[in-house]
Parts: C-alpha cells; structure tokens; sequence
C-alpha cells in the first residue's frame, strides 16, 4: 500500500511548482479538528527541516454556532526553506471547512488576491435551502475579490472512509496538504502515531486516521493539478518544535521550580495543564488555588519557606496579583511570574495577542516596587528565560515578571535542544548553618543584595512584614530607615543591569530609523527592517529582552540614528486635530524609552488582537521615512 | 550560585527550650487586649510541644491579631490583610517539617479574607488557624466587623450595625471537608490553652475562635458570660476538651457533646443553648490536601533531568 503511494509521487501528469515559502490555513467550526490537524502538519513540516511558525485561531467561545462567521476556529502554518520567525502576511492556501468561517479571515486581512481557497462542495447541494444560497452568495462574493476557488468534494470523500465527517475531515485534509506540498506520507503517519499514541488512544483511532491520511494523499496525487513543493534540508542540529505555553512549562521544569500555583486565565492555562499533565514525573506540583490572589500567595508562601514558586497568568490576574506581588518586593521574597498577555483592559480580547500589561508589571504598585522585568521573544526563549528567571529571583531576593503574550503562547516553532544542566534544578542557594549575628537584611551597601534565611534554619529566624522594616526585619516607621530601605531595593536593579549587555543592532549601527521592540513582535520588526533594508530605506532595529533593569547602552545605540521608534501591539495615539505631541498618549515602551534616554522617541503601535505582520510593519516603516510606496 | 546542601532540615540537637526562646519584641497590643492572652498561651504551648523555634512559622494577616508573630521569637510572617490563609498554605504546600500557627482577626478572615477562609477549610492543610474575634476593626479605629452584633455603634455605623452577625462556627462547620473547630475565651487561660493545645495536636487545619475583648471598642460585649459563666455553654466530653480543677468548676452549665457528632455540633454553633465554648467537631480522618502537594518532594535531581529530557524528547524533531 504505501509502496503504491511512494511510486505515485512522481506521477507525472501533476506538475510540481517549487516554492521557497507558504501560508497555510486550515479553517473550520469549533470541534472539527482543524488546531489538531495544522499542529500535525506543522509538526512533520518542524521535522523535515522546515522552518516553521504555526498561529492558532481561536473563536472566543467552547463551541460557538456552526458556520458563524466569528467561529473561526483553524490554524496558521507558515513553512519555509529557511528558518521562519513570524507569522507572515497573507495565505498562500486556505482550507475551509465551510465558507462563512472564512469572513473573519478576511476582516483580519489574512487573505489577497490570488489566495488559493479550498471550500468544501459538499454546502452547495445541501438539503437546506438557505445554507446553498449563503455558499453560492459567499462563492461569488470571494470570486469577486479575487481568490483562486477550489470546490473540492473534501465530504465526499471523507464518507467514503468514516460515518462522521467532522471525526475524519481534518486527518483527511492533512493527507491532502502533505500531497499538494509533494511531500513523503511516512513522517505523517509516524506523527499520527505520535499523537495518539500521546493522547492515550488505542490502535484502532490510529489504524482510522492511518487510512484517512493515505486516502486524502492519494486524492490529492489523482487530482491536484498544480502540486508544489518547498525544498526541506533536514536540519543536523537536535531542535524540539513546541508552542510557548509548553515552553514555558518545560522551561519551569528544567529551572528547578516545583510548585506552580495558578488560576484558570486565558491565554495562560494552557502552561499550567502542561505542567499538570507532566510535573510530577520530576517531583513538581501544580496548586489550582480558589482565586487568582491566593495562586500568588501559595506561591509567595511556598518560596518564603525556600520552595521555588512560579504563578502563571494574565491581565486581568495581574491586575489582583498586583498586592501581593507588592509585597514581595517589600520583603524580598524570590518569585517568578508568568504574564502571558492578552488584549485589555478589563476582560477585553481573551484570546488575543496585546503587549499591554508592560507598564502595569512595571509600575502596577504603590509606592516604589523595583522588580526585575524581562520579555522573551521566541519560543525559545519562553523555555531559557524560566531558567534565567528563577536564578534572578533568587540572587537578587525580588520577584521577576516575564511577560510573554498570546501570539508566543500558542506560537509553535521549533527550537535548538536545550542542554540540561543539573545545576539549575538546585534548591536555593544553601546559607546553612546561619551565621549568628547576620540580620535578616544585611544589605551589601553597594548593590542591596542579602543572604535570605530561610524557616529551618537555626539562627535565622525573624518576622518577615510588609511594612517598612529595618535590617532586622523590625518595623520601622522612621524616615530615614524608609529612605534607606527603599533605596537597597532599588539598588538591586543597577547592581543586575550592571551585568546586561547592550541590546544587539539588526542592521547597522548609524541611519535615518531604529525600530525598537519588545517581546513576540521580534521576527516580524526583523523581516520588515529586512525587506525595507532590500528596498534601500537606512532603518535597523534592536529589540529589548529586559525592561526592568533597563537594557545598558541605549543612549548610544539611538545616537546613530536619526529618529527612533518602537513598535508595540498596545494602544498610541495618533495625531488628530486637539492631540498635540505633549498631550499624546504613546504606546508603552516608548514612555519608558522616553524617559531613560531624553530621545524624543515615537512610536507605532496597533490593537488589532492580532500579531502584527511584518507586511505592515513595513508599511510604518516606509510612511515614518516619509517614502510610502 | 546555586547550593547543594539541604540538611538544614534536619532536626537540631538535643537542647531544650525555656519560654524565652519563644519570646521576641515587647507586645505593643494596648493594655487589657484579650491578644495578650493568647500570646501567653502559645509560647506555653511552643514550650510544653518543645517545637523548635526555627521549624514554627507564624504567619497572619493585617489587624491588630495580625500582629501576633513579631512578638514570637519563631519565623514569622506578617503578610497582607485576609491573605494570611493563602500564604500559609503555601508554605505547609511543600515543608511538611513546620508547625504552621495563622492568626487572623474577624475583618481579615471573615471579610477580606472571606473566600480564602472558605477554601482554607475545604483544603485541610494542617495548621492551626487562631481567629482572634473582638467583633470589631480595631487597628483602622473602630469600624462594624462581620461578626460586630446588630445595633452596635461603631465609626462607619455611628446610629448601629444593620444586619446581624455572620456566625463563624455555622460557617467553618458548614464547610466540606473541615475538620476541626472549636471555640474559646480569652479570659480562661485554662481553656485557652487547653482548646489551643488541642487544636496543634489535630492532623489537618483546626479552626479556633477565641472570644476576645477590644478594651477600647468592645470592652463589654462578653460581660454577660465573663460575670455569670451559666451563660456559656460547656461542651465537654472525653474527646472533647475538658477542664479538670477550678478552672472547670467555674463553667455550670455544662453539656455531653461529642465531637464526632457533626449535626448537634451545628446546633450547638447556633448558640440556643448559650454561647458555646469547647469543642464542636473533630475528624481525624478528613482528605488533606497537603498529603498530596508533598508528592514527590524526595525526587532526586538526576530523576527530575532524566523526567525532563524524556518530556522534551517528545518534542524532539
């Protein structure tokens, strides 16, 4: 049988296009499988050689209407010869499981003309009356924008191997996929086996979704008129593909934090089940605690008693959090905090991607609260900054907030094999026996740091409090111990961002435009700044993994050029006639620019609760240069 | 950067402790606070318990009670207001070696605390939760408690409290899974210390409600029980917490309960038959939630690499 498949690869009547990248969707309603589907192509896409970035669309509903035009539930795979760090412009391809699904697609300008469109014919000879006439008006409609429209008979042929189509479509169209993509079916029915296999499920769903990919294969070799294929070189470096979430999980794990406290919040969770699912195969614990303030406290409890502690959330989780995480800047408790943002404020875009919550995590609290602040911006580095994290929170006695979004919480792209170290999962640096006479703040005068004693050791007991304290942990309300206190925490920060090194230039070092970034956006601002580059505009940009401390040598970097400006997926003004450049509101990480470096920094921001696409970024780039196209 | 050593955990030598072990800042409550009651009778119990002063946290909340682990000479921590229950947990989630004490007052576990309260029974974690109740907000100046009676004047209710009180003891024993509440007065260091030993020597979360007067706001309020004791209602029994000497002779009125007994235990609650004090119910035997969180604390640092390459040798492409 499948020797009979390998030997129609090369089935001459279908001539093969080769291709350098593509855009692939798979859309359908909630439950039709297209997230499995995607992930499954992305993967053996991942372990071809591929360089890949797949993207989740998710309705905001469990299980939303069917054929309703917000339901759009699918996948986003975007595969190339050479390594991919975002998620591109528009669709090459998109596979929709039925038409209306497809609308909001459109209205987030996924698709252009020329975007091959596979609906499925099985809509236009349906019983009912109106579901025929909405496809024939959407057929036409998609028609007169442009889309190159496949009808394929994807239900029709599904039935001929399953009774239930929505338990089978997606399996089949992957088959599909892999043949219009000229590629081998072996790796797909070994990720088939992987999946299942991982979702405990027996060798008779294999053995179903087995002959599903063969048959939507063989279809596709028999039918498609205009195969393609993207040259894959399979890579000699050891990588996993996973999504941020995980990476995050996986990154708690391998930085020796055991306890994970949470509560349920899109679009953090998913770390959190991730964890459930595996944390005790290496001794963790995953706490679900009654709110999202108790998760913090649990955590902040855990970690006063020498446990490492992570919390993972988002917005609106943050927005409870922020007390107590005031409280262990006070009292110089080690804590890492997972902020996986989404769109705000209040409840806002629950499943979408903002970078909205930086200056909340930076200036959310009362009073003074220095707190170390860092942002990953691959899914390798949701895995490695766990790492980091824990070890800041520890030397520098502080919590540390690392902000991810959603657009790198369900991002998934494949990342070099992390190397293990034993080291990382110690428990805390180990202070026994406890020197009599060290208080419990005894701050080095030069960078605030203090050895933390920890309950159990003999010697070390003291009164941890929220108030004002002196070195002994007393509570102190005189002003000069208030001032002396404050000023060891903020110590801290200048004594770790005195070890940063300056942010690296993507581009040269001298001309008329830097970009600055932060967090997920960092693939799509490079591929701009690249494409703008080939075009001959002087732009470059740099991108900041650590606000808090501040990155060290930004001054200078902005020195060689002439204007600056970040680009941030949170909200700015733009000019109209009663806001003028003092009173405008700006987007959050040029407020912060502004004020460290004097620069007149401006910026170019959206809250499209999307990722940004670098073809618009681009388009910012150009009309900032004054040369729109 | 990292340590390698834990035996920090090991138990100390052989030494004793006197009370001053357990004896830290002067107490700053005002004078005549049923507080200090309740101060005296845990350093006795630290000392009679022989509990290692660096292995006992005390943790609490904000109010006037929360001030309870400064003047502990124990690892302490004064943490925020009604947040006390959730970082207690917290620190019992993984150190199963600690004597865990949270005092918490009628504002901070019945009010702001309220839904960690709730939680904090149904988890059982084991520790012993004081809630110092003088029916009032006494550190913020004299605002209506939770528990303040209706009709008491206060600051934020100057002509008296609308609604009645919540009643603790109906609520913790309303609780699944609770297992073990009882109720106590400040001004019978006897019974005090008796409920408070009781409650330390209970595997899983004991509740304790001590009855207690803010000598500035609420000086009166327990007047009728602390000048004719046949106000209150003593639950005695041989599971129970009994009083042997004077001290029992005191309490007249007097009733057989037994703690196993969950539905008299809620009638009880209700204070029909006087204000109870003593011990409502006891279940050794309820799930703990900390019996789980401790699973796998021994892991071996090669056992967790190993656990964790084998995870993202799934991943692997």
């Amino acid at each position: 049988m499948e020797q009979a498949i390998h030997s129609q690869k090369t089935n001459p009547s279908a001539p093969v296009k080769q291709v350098r990248q593509q855009i692939v969707e798979v859309v359908s309603d909630s439950g039709e499988g297209a997230q499995t589907a995607g992930q499954l192509f992305g993967s053996v896409c991942a372990k071809s050689g591929a360089g890949v970035w797949t993207v989740e669309i998710i309705p905001a509903e469990i299980e939303p209407p069917a054929r309703s035009r917000a339901g759009a539930s699918g996948i986003r795979i975007r595969f190339g010869t050479e390594e991919i760090t975002n998620m591109g412009d528009t669709a090459d391809l998109v596979v929709a499981f039925n038409e209306q699904v497809l609308y909001s697609r459109i209205d987030q300008g996924a698709l252009r003309e020329g975007t091959i469109l596979v609906l499925d014919r099985v809509w236009a000879s349906h019983a009912d009356e109106q579901i025929r006439s909405a496809y024939a008006a959407a057929v036409e409609d998609f028609r007169s924008r442009g889309y190159d429209i496949r009808e394929l008979p994807l239900e029709e042929e599904v039935l001929k191997h399953v009774d239930n189509p929505r338990r089978g479509k997606n399996t089949w169209v992957v088959g599909m996929m892999a043949a219009w993509y000229s590629m081998d079916i072996q790796p797909f029915l070994d990720e088939v086996q992987l999946l299942f296999e991982r979702k405990r499920k027996g060798p008779k769903v294999v053995e179903s979704n087995h002959r599903l990919l063969r048959a939507g294969y063989q279809w596709g070799l028999d039918n498609l008129p205009d195969r393609m294929s993207v040259p894959l070189v399979p890579s000699e470096q050891a990588k996993v593909v996973m999504n941020g979430n995980t990476a995050v999980a996986l990154g708690c794990m391998a930085a020796g934090i055991e306890l994970c406290s949470m509560y349920p919040i899109t679009p953090a969770t998913s770390a959190s089940h991730y964890l459930a699912s595996v944390f005790d195969k290496a001794g963790g614990f995953v706490h679900q605690a009654e709110d999202e303030i108790a998760a913090v406290g649990f955590a902040i409890g855990a970690s006063y008693a020498g446990k490492t502690a992570v919390t993972i959330t988002s917005g609106p989780g943050m927005a409870l959090k922020t007390e107590l995480i005031g409280l262990a800047v006070m009292a110089e408790i080690p804590l890492v905090i997972v902020d996986v943002q989404r769109g705000g404020p209040s409840t806002g875009l629950p499943t979408k991607v903002e970078q909205g919550d930086l200056l909340h995590a930076l200036w959310g609290h009362p009073g003074d609260a220095p707190k170390v602040v860092m942002a990953p911006s691959t899914i390798g580095e949701c895995f490695h900054f766990m790492v980091t994290a824990r070890k800041l929170a520890e030397t520098f006695r502080t919590p540390v907030i690392v902000l991810t979004d959603a657009n790198l919480a369900t991002g998934q792209a494949p990342f070099p094999y992390p190397e293990l170290s034993e080291d990382w999962l110690s428990p805390p640096v180990d202070q026994s026996p406890w020197v009599v006479g060290t208080r419990p703040y005894e701050w080095d005068a030069e960078t605030g740091l203090s050895p933390r004693p920890i309950p159990g050791q003999r010697g070390g007991e003291y009164v941890l409090t929220g108030l004002a304290h002196d070195q002994e942990s007393h509570i102190a309300y005189e002003s000069a111990i208030n001032q002396h206190s404050s000023e060891m925490r903020s110590r801290k920060m200048a004594a770790l961002r005195s070890t940063l090194r300056p942010p690296e230039v993507f581009g040269d070092a001298e001309g008329d435009l830097l970009v600055v970034g932060w967090g997920s956006t960092r693939g799509a601002i490079e591929e701009a700044v690249e494409t703008c580059r080939a075009e001959g505009l002087a732009v470059s940009s740099t991108h900041l993994r650590f606000i808090a401390p501040m990155e060290p040598g930004l001054t200078e970097i902005f020195a060689g050029f002439e204007n600056v400006m970040t680009v941030e997926i949170n909200y700015s003004d733009e000019g109209n006639s009663f806001i003028d450049e003092e009173g405008r509101r700006r987007s959050q990480l040029a407020v912060v620019l502004r004020s460290a470096t004097l620069k007149d920094v401006d910026s170019w921001s959206r809250v499209p609760g999307a990722p940004l696409p670098p073809m618009i970024i681009a388009e910012a780039i150009r009309a900032r240069l004054g040369e729109v196209k | 950067m990292y340590g390698v050593k834990t035996d920090w955990f090991d138990a100390p030598p052989g030494c004793h402790y006197e009370l001053e072990d357990y004896e830290g800042a002067t107490a700053r409550w005002c004078p005549g606070c049923g507080d200090h009651a309740v101060l005296t009778a845990i350093q006795r119990l630290c000392r009679d318990e022989q509990l290692p002063p660096e292995k006992t946290v005390m943790v609490s909340g904000i109010g006037c009670s929360s001030r309870f682990p400064h003047y502990m000479k124990t690892f302490g921590f004064h943490g925020l207001h009604g947040r006390a229950l959730p970082l207690a947990e917290g620190i019992v989630s993984r150190r199963p070696d600690l004597h865990v004490f949270v005092s918490t007052g009628d504002g901070d576990c019945c009010s702001i605390g309220a839904g960690h309260w709730i939680h904090s029974i149904r988890y059982n974690m084991n520790m012993t939760v004081m809630l110092f109740d003088n029916n009032v907000y006494g550190l913020t100046k004299n605002q209506t408690s939770p528990t303040s009676t209706r009709g008491q004047a206060t600051n934020t209710h100057p002509r008296g409290a609308w609604l009645d009180p919540i009643n603790p003891i109906q609520t913790t024993l309303g609780v699944t899974n609770c297992s073990f509440v009882a109720q106590t007065i400040d001004w019978n260091p006897a019974h005090l210390m008796a409920t408070l030993q009781a409650a330390h020597r209970h595997k899983g979360m004991s509740f304790v409600r001590i009855l207690q007067r803010c000598p500035h706001y609420t000086d009166g309020i327990f007047d009728f029980a602390r000048n004719d004791p046949s106000n209150l209602l003593f639950m005695a029994h041989a599971d129970g917490i009994d009083l042997e000497g004077p001290a029992g002779k005191l309490f007249t009125n007097r009733v057989e309960h037994d703690p196993a007994d969950i539905h008299k235990a809620r009638e009880y609650a209700s204070g029909e038959h006087g204000l109870p004090i003593g011990l409502f119910y006891r279940n050794p035997n309820a799930q703990r939630y900390d019996e789980f969180c401790t699973e796998g604390l021994a892991t071996p640092r090669a056992d967790k690499v190993a656990a964790l390459r084998s995870v993202l040798d799934s991943y692997r492409i």
